[in-house]
């Protein structure tokens, strides 16, 4: 090595080698193995305790070859702390750290080498692409990643394909963005690639901000490699040198992992300069947002990660074009990267046999609300909404009828029951007045007002409009105050016909997608409840029962 | 070399180069779109949305100033929703904060009076929001009065762009949303503040002003030393 190269970074200290921390390492194959779901929301109730428990309890018990393993989102996430037996597909659900018998008890009596998936209805229903490695892998061990078929697929693209083959099998794939507005993903790397300028870059916005929806983050906790992964193989598609991850604040397991998987991934050649001994160099940094919404917006992101104010500029120039430092940019969801390296494994035509004819492939959906089930669930498009609440949502709680189901987040829109049996994908949703969004799914009974929730997502909307057009900065507090005085039985008719003028003009003159975006929970509530809107305005009743209506004033 | 391209607005024929706006395009041609936050010698930023046009072929409105022109685009400014969408704007402007005109220091010279008066802005339809805002009143010379600030941002772009101190910038979201000095610290003690008085100048209402005028004394001087700044050059002097 000639004497200019620089010297190699200290060694970091040796750490001895654990299936998860504070455990202790298996010394030979496991025969059965426990996975206890180390995502936030089951570690929110305690999961790493039960992991350690159910470590000693297991050695107390004399089981040698059992391996104890974290891993990631396990999926029923109301039902946690999760752990599962692969070995029989049992899942064990609530499970607390002084009851933890009926495990071991199962542990015991597994047949080696078998493999068995949970047979309920809300595993069994589901398509898993995107998350197929959660619940399955540690999300924080590269080696368990490589295992699962993990880089090869970056590898293949590295020794085998140019990146215009590589555009091309996404663009065969119908990728679609899984972001919401669902731009195909194929075209947006051609721009990128055909843009000039240099360097590029590659952004992942996981910049998740929609209420109920946490797809992305359990992604990114669950299986941060993968992404990374995607990351690389778009690099080198659109012939980027640097990516940044513009992630929320709020989610601090999902930065943490992330980070880890970075720095494994770059000391194991999967980042950095020359990667897998090819040409391709490319670094991944993370950022973190501030806890605005907006920022999800792509030009907002692009302001936030240069170090300014989110807010968003005009488009054109897209980012594709001028984006980061007025370069190309490449920008794409969490979910979408996550879809990259599947796809490239196993070719674009097999992407393009799943789904519908316009919205290939699966979609991840966080199906809360008031339905028994709730959690995350990885769907073919064109899956019937009926089948994602009554089948795999397990119906309503207490046996209530249904009323709607919330899609798309504060820009999306109610569905009511008569559209049960559509299939969703982005155009079915479009046509009935919602949205894909990213992914949030709220199940909503007839304890639900459809006044109040359209009033509550106003008010996320006026909060998170980050001021700069007066549309949006205005107008959303108007039709906040508007809906709070019909919320509060306070409205005339004129109020209502006001309020439908206001919000066609925001969503006409508005500056970026939030603004645009935000009088569709009004608009979609009014085509299939106007009649809950009179019952507020005329007879002065909230029919749910939500609303704190105001006695009506005494005439003089 | 510069390319030219030819269009219409509002049918008629008109040719722009490369690189200018509808807006530029439009003012050349006499052909008068309101706007707010455009000042010809700064950048623009396209969020008053006062000047929203509609372009054939499209389903979107988009802003004149930051829409460079393309041969054989076809813009339609004056249609009747626009100009309702505008005087809503204007109307919404007026409710978010405190502008009643009789107490203004800025009376009749004011950019928003002036467009409401065009507009034929004649009454409110939206409820009244002005919640009470403050005053910054702490520098030696100027103040700001942010009830009578519509968030243009002209003080934040020619104190960075112009002056190069970038002393104004903008905190807060939704209608909390403020133009701040100095990250939010006083006027009076801003550290990078040189006191040239641009910010004063390109404001289009009164929110900011100098001390120790009355509303009689009229305009805010409006020294004819930002040449570039053409149509505040161009505003009668006030007898």
């Amino acid at each position: 090595m000639s004497e200019s190269a620089p010297s190699a970074p200290p060694a970091p200290p040796k750490r001895p080698r654990r299936a998860a921390d504070g455990l202790r390492p298996l010394e030979g194959p496991a025969r059965a193995s426990a996975y206890v779901c180390e995502a936030v929301s089951c570690l929110s109730a305690q999961s790493h305790d039960i992991l350690l428990k159910l470590g000693e309890q297991v050695s107390g018990a004399g089981l040698k070859d059992v391996e104890v393993k974290r891993v990631g989102c396990l999926l029923l996430c109301a039902s946690g702390p999760l752990v599962q037996i692969p070995g029989t597909g049992q899942l064990f659900s609530n499970v607390r750290p002084d009851d933890l018998d009926a495990i071991v008890e199962a542990l015991a009596d597994v047949t080696p080498g078998e493999q068995r998936a949970p047979e309920a209805p809300f595993f069994s229903r589901q398509r898993r692409i995107a998350t197929e490695n959660s619940g399955r892998i540690d999300p924080e061990s590269l080696d368990d990643y490589v295992e699962k078929g993990g880089f090869e697929a970056l590898r293949s693209v590295l020794t085998s394909m140019t990146p215009a083959q590589v555009r091309e099998e996404i663009t065969r794939s119908g990728l679609r963005g899984r972001g919401g507005a669902g731009y195909p993903t194929g075209l947006k790397w051609n721009t990128v690639a055909k843009a000039v300028g240099s360097p590029k870059y590659v952004i992942c916005n996981a910049d998740e901000g929609d209420p109920g929806a946490f797809m992305d983050r359990s992604v990114l906790e669950s299986d941060p490699y993968r992404v990374i992964e995607g990351m690389a193989i778009a690099a080198y598609a659109v012939g980027a040198s640097e990516g940044y991850v513009y992630c929320r604040a709020e989610y601090p397991l999902a930065v943490s992992r992330l980070r880890k998987a970075i720095h494994s991934a770059g000391r194991a050649g999967y980042l950095g300069l020359h990667i897998l001994d090819s040409k391709l160099g490319f670094e991944v940094d993370v950022r973190l947002g501030a806890g605005a919404f907006v920022c999800g917006e792509e030009t907002a992101l692009i302001a936030s990660v240069q170090g300014g104010r989110g807010t968003p500029t005009t488009r054109p120039p897209y980012p594709a074009v001028a984006g980061l430092w007025d370069q190309p940019t490449l920008i794409n969801n969490v979910e979408t990267f996550a879809n990259i390296a599947p796809i490239i494994r196993k070719g674009g035509a097999w992407f393009a046999g799943i789904g519908t004819s316009t919205s290939k492939g699966t979609k991840v959906f966080a199906l809360a609300g008031r339905v028994v089930n709730t959690g995350l669930i990885e769907v073919q498009m064109g899956t019937t909404l009926r089948e994602i609440v009554f089948d795999i949502g397990g119906g309503i709680v207490d046996g209530r009828a249904f009323k709607a189901v919330q899609t798309g987040g504060p820009s999306g829109g109610c569905i009511p029951a008569e559209f049960l049996d559509m299939g969703v994908d982005y155009e079915s949703l479009v046509g009935v007045g919602s949205f894909m969004g990213s992914g949030g799914m709220i199940v909503m009974d007839e304890t639900s007002c459809m006044v109040d929730v359209a009033r509550y997502f106003m008010d996320f909307c006026r909060e998170e409009s980050c001021g700069k057009c007066a549309p949006c900065r205005v107008g959303t507090t108007q039709l906040w105050i508007l809906l709070d005085r019909i919320s509060h039985g306070g409205a005339t008719l004129d109020d209502l016909a006001q309020m439908e003028r206001l919000g066609a003009m925001v969503q006409r003159t508005s500056l970026c997608g939030l603004g645009q975006g935000a009088p569709n929970p009004i608009f979609s509530t009014l085509r299939y409840f106007r009649d809950e809107y009179l019952a507020h305005i005329v007879d002065r009743v909230c029919p749910a029962g939500v609303c704190a209506i105001e006695p009506a004033p005494v005439p003089v | 070399m510069t390319t030219v391209h030819t269009f219409r607005i509002n049918g008629s024929d008109v040719a722009g180069t490369d690189g200018q706006s509808i807006l530029a395009v439009a003012t050349e041609n006499g052909i008068d779109i309101p706007t707010m936050c455009h000042l010809d010698g700064l950048s623009d930023t396209g969020s008053c949305r006062l000047c929203v046009v509609e372009v054939a072929g499209s389903s979107k409105l988009t802003p004149a100033c930051t829409t460079l022109v393309s041969e054989g685009m076809d813009v339609s400014t004056t249609s009747e929703q626009l100009c309702g969408y505008r005087r809503t704007i204007i109307e919404m402007l007026f409710l978010e904060r405190n502008h009643i005109c009789a107490v203004c220091v800025a009376n009749n010279h004011c950019d928003l009076q002036n467009l409401a008066e065009e507009l034929k802005l004649d009454h409110f339809e939206l409820p009244v929001i002005a919640p009470k805002v403050g005053i910054d009143a702490s520098h030696a010379l100027f103040a700001i009065d942010h009830n009578r600030c519509i968030m243009c941002v002209r003080c934040v772009r020619v104190c960075d762009e112009v002056e190069g101190a970038h002393t104004w910038d903008v905190m807060g979201s939704g209608i909390g949303v403020r133009v701040v000095t100095d990250m939010g610290t006083p006027w009076g003690e801003s550290t990078s503040c040189t006191s040239c008085g641009k910010c004063v100048q390109v404001c289009p209402t009164g929110a900011l002003f100098e001390k120790g005028r009355s509303i009689g004394e009229g305009s805010k001087e409006r020294r004819p030393f930002l040449p570039y700044l053409k149509n505040q050059a161009q505003e009668p002097e006030l007898t």
